[in-house]
């Protein structure tokens, strides 16, 4: 395998890595601030990609499309917060899986009925397509350099968010304990619906980046929702840190374990099948890294209890 | 002085900075109450949990029955024969009070592992779990729903499934925990007749009970034990007085 | 007689009735939709051990539902080719017998629930059903990308197993062998639930601190209770896959693990007919709803919003009132 290659590779594992991220950072900060367990958060990235791509294709405009994503699955996220989320806060996990699984068809088929079964397309605008060369010689595409860019950046934003700001520190508190925040003044349920909304304009912005790429169906947001979750279990559920460690850990063993393994099985293999059972073991195994981990740290990696 | 029974020699336990348990070694003799006070923070909990087999002490070790259990979890410890009740009631609610009984028994004898027989139809198990009921006062009480009971008459389930394990030593966390007056009476007068069948190391805020039933009584501060000895020798014992009875006692 | 009994016999009844009634009238279709009832019920019974009787959330039986399937296929394909799967050190043949399929599928289930159960319940709470997820999706991925049978298209059987003195492609033959089995299943769930063990493994979901002071370590009652309700819910992922004469690797997509837990839900967690009416519910609405519109899986979600929300003890719960439900 050549340099350029496994290079390149390396940066598609980090863009993964970074957009399973902005999925994981909603479900991680709405576990760990409501101890909610939220199973619609891939809807919410399907919301945001379908918002995107029907305003792309009435406006053209690839920025009005990335703000529709955000408002779109902000307003989807509060809305469901207040409808039905905050009952399920105080009900176990088996109530919670079940409503939010309840949520996931409802919505999934709501979106089926409006947009119909065919996937949308949402283009790369011309100012952010092709290639461009990296320092060393590598071709990479500059709309996923874009995506590696926005997300980090959005990153950044957010852990200045909580270590900065008032509402951080409120969603500090919360986490550490929900008692002690009602008694600080806090108006408990606006927080709630507030950073639910925050993670499913996160989870929004995701889906309508990575659309760009792929296709817009719906469905699209439950792979995605599944490897989030195991970013979570390995970083440690509620744990913002954990998350983008997990969301790099996962994104490089899925990309790099579907590139090499291939190569691998192919060195004692006839090449077509090694091509296919390679690319299988290579997505099972982020769930060998989840296995292993749990098996170590039953709590992930920073996980607190 | 018999062998004892239970006993902890130089059990430590940190949590950063904070020693919860500092060399603590307390004994157990056969036909015994031994009881352990001490404030809120003293470390009382902690030290439970060592004994018990919830947690692992840093250093030092736990002997039952001249045997080093420092290592068995709470499970290989209660099948040795050590019985516990919690402060905070630990039954499952959901079932009748019958059935919490006959868990016990259940434990008490081994073979939990059947598919096939109705377990409420056995009448060794039955047998063992009315005589328990019996001897704390709730037999009349056997088909009611666990969660349907009072405080005070979870407390005596939560000593009767104790009985039905036909243990070799209890170890009580605050039994008289929310009982009234009477209820506590009641509950002082039965421990009493108890420490003939298994000594009794009990952990316990209600003083009255504590100086009318305990042969011995240790005192917990910071994790020390600062004095053991007669009800009179800790009464009379300055230190106690000054770290503790004279703050809380006062009559 | 409490009136969960009696709720329990009025269903029972139905279940026979409604098939007896397509029979003489001569509509095979709904003989089909009985049988896949019983078999999604069987299913259910299985998790319900689990999670009713252990308090254990699983969301990765489709795990031992697609071993269950996958060993149907693999045992049944082999035999269509007369090729056999292994000759070397033993030679091990296909098989078309349905008592030695189910006993196949049921040990590898089982065997699979074991090391699934013995890693997973090292965690608990939300971890437990993550770890369970995950699980399911391994083998999701794996027999997507596994070509020996199928790989992502799936496998068809062209002709239904066999059972000793039966024809089993004729549909009251085999909804009848799969009544006797879920009814088998149903018995033996209700003697576990009242036998020692039943009593520890529900006290141990109520209260773990309880049984490990009655020296009864919770891990192996939870272990135990893990892969008999694997076994039982392989055992229906066979039936399924010989009903359907196909496997695909849906069978392991967590789709399939929450609509096992969907049955349980909608009837009745922890209730022993939960899963019956809880399939059966579902096999309606999939029905009634599936006619009327393409996007019958709105109202799906709705209902069970609703369940979750305002009925928390599904149809037997709500039809019979707070009851003991063990015991």
């Amino acid at each position: 395998m050549t340099f350029l290659l496994f290079a390149e590779q390396m940066l598609n594992g980090l863009q993964f890595g970074i957009m399973l991220f902005l999925m994981a950072a909603g479900l991680t900060l709405v576990f760990g601030v409501m101890g909610l367990i939220n199973l619609a958060h891939g809807s919410l990235y399907m919301i945001g990609a379908f918002a995107a791509a029907a305003v792309a294709g009435a406006t053209g405009s690839f920025t009005l499309a990335l703000i529709a994503s955000l408002a779109a699955a902000a307003a989807a996220g509060a809305l469901i917060e207040l409808t039905v989320i905050r009952r399920l806060y105080k009900r176990d996990h088996l109530d919670q899986v079940l409503a939010t699984f309840a949520l996931i068809l409802i919505l999934s088929e709501g979106t089926r009925w409006v947009f119909g079964s065919f996937p949308l397309y949402l283009d790369v605008p011309s100012y952010l397509s092709g290639p461009v060369m990296l320092p060393g010689g590598i071709q990479y595409p500059l709309y996923r350099l874009y995506i590696i860019g926005a997300g980090l950046l959005l990153a950044v934003g957010l852990f200045a968010l909580i270590a900065r700001t008032r509402i951080g520190i409120q969603i500090r508190a919360g986490e550490a304990d929900r008692e002690m925040i009602a008694a600080l003044g806090v108006d408990i349920s606006r927080l709630y619906t507030l950073v639910f909304a925050l993670g499913a304009a996160l989870a929004g912005l995701a889906g309508a980046l990575v659309g760009a790429i792929q296709s817009v169906q719906v469905g699209m947001g439950e792979p995605v929702l599944i490897l989030a979750f195991v970013v979570i279990v390995i970083g440690g559920i509620g744990s913002i840190k954990g998350a983008l460690v997990g969301a790099l850990l996962v994104g490089m063993t899925d990309t790099m374990g579907g590139v090499l393994l291939p190569r691998v099985f192919a060195l004692f293999m006839d090449p077509s099948a090694a091509t296919t059972v390679g690319a299988s073991l290579g997505s099972m195994l982020i769930y060998i890294l989840m296995a292993v981990v749990l098996i170590m740290r039953p709590s992930g990696l920073y996980g607190s209890t | 002085m018999a062998e004892p029974l239970l006993q902890t020699r130089g059990i430590t336990k940190s949590f950063g900075a904070l020693k919860a348990s500092d060399a603590i070694s307390l004994d157990l003799h056969p036909g015994e109450i031994h009881a352990l006070i001490g404030p809120n923070g003293a470390g009382k909990s902690t030290l439970i949990k060592q004994i018990a087999g919830n947690m692992t002490p840093d250093s030092g070790t736990v002997h039952f029955l001249g045997q080093d259990v420092t290592a068995l979890d709470t499970v290989a410890r209660a099948r040795l024969g050590l019985g516990r009740t919690f402060q905070i009631s630990a039954l499952a609610m959901d079932f009748t009070v019958l059935q919490n009984a006959v868990l016990g028994a259940l434990g008490a004898r081994s073979g939990v592992m059947r598919f096939f027989l109705p377990v409420m139809k056995d009448r060794a198990l039955l047998a063992r779990a009315h005589e328990a009921l019996e001897r704390v006062g709730l037999q009349d009480h056997a088909a009611t729903r666990t969660a349907e009971l009072s405080h005070g008459q979870r407390r005596q389930l939560e000593v009767a499934v104790a009985l039905t394990l036909k243990p070799k030593a209890f170890l009580m966390d605050e039994p008289m925990a929310g009982l009234g007056a009477g209820g506590s009476k009641r509950l002082t007068g039965f421990l009493d007749g108890l420490r003939a069948e298994a000594p009794i190391l009990l952990v316990e805020h209600d003083m009255d009970a504590v100086f009318a039933l305990a042969d011995r009584i240790s005192v917990l501060v910071y994790g020390q034990v600062i004095a053991t000895g007669t009800a009179d020798e800790i009464r009379a014992n300055p230190d106690v007085r000054r770290a503790y009875l004279g703050e809380e006692d006062a009559p | 007689m409490t009136r969960e009994t009696y709720i329990n016999a009025a269903l029972s009844l139905l279940l026979v009735l409604v098939p007896f009634w397509a029979w003489s009238t001569g509509q095979a279709y709904i003989l089909t939709l009985c049988t896949k009832v019983a078999i999604l019920a069987l299913a259910g019974v299985g998790l319900n051990i689990a999670l009713g009787l252990g308090g254990l959330v699983s969301f990765g039986h489709a795990a031992f539902f697609g071993i269950g399937g996958y060993a149907m296929g693999i045992l049944a394909s082999h035999a269509q080719t007369f090729d056999p799967i292994m000759d070397w050190p033993i030679l091990i043949e296909g098989t078309k017998s349905m008592p030695m399929i189910w006993l196949v599928a049921m040990l590898a289930s089982a065997l699979a629930a074991l090391l699934i159960g013995a890693l997973s319940l090292r965690t608990s709470g939300v971890y437990f059903i993550m770890i369970t997820l995950a699980f399911a999706q391994m083998l999701y991925y794996f027999t997507i990308g596994w070509p020996a049978y199928g790989g992502e298209d799936g496998l068809s059987i062209y002709v239904r197993n066999s059972f000793p003195g039966l024809n089993t492609l004729v549909p009251v033959q085999f909804l009848i062998l799969s009544y006797v089995i879920l009814g088998l299943a149903l018995l033996f769930s209700a003697r576990l639930a009242r036998a020692p063990f039943g009593l520890a493994l529900s006290a141990a979901r109520q209260n773990a601190d309880r049984v490990e002071t009655v020296g009864i370590a919770p891990y192996r009652l939870r272990l135990v209770a893990f892969v008999i309700s694997g076994a039982i819910t392989g055992l229906a992922g066979a039936l399924f896959a010989d009903l359907n004469r196909f496997i695909s690797p849906t069978m392991f997509s967590w789709h399939t693990s929450g609509e096992i837990m969907i049955f349980v839900i909608l009837g009745g967690v922890g209730r022993l007919y939960g899963p019956v009416a809880g399939a059966a519910l579902f096999i309606l609405l999939e029905h009634l709803l599936g006619g009327v519109s393409d996007y019958w899986k709105i109202f799906l979600g709705a209902l069970l919003l609703a369940v979750v929300l305002f009925a928390r003890g599904g149809l037997i719960g709500t039809l019979a009132g707070r009851e003991v439900a063990h015991g």
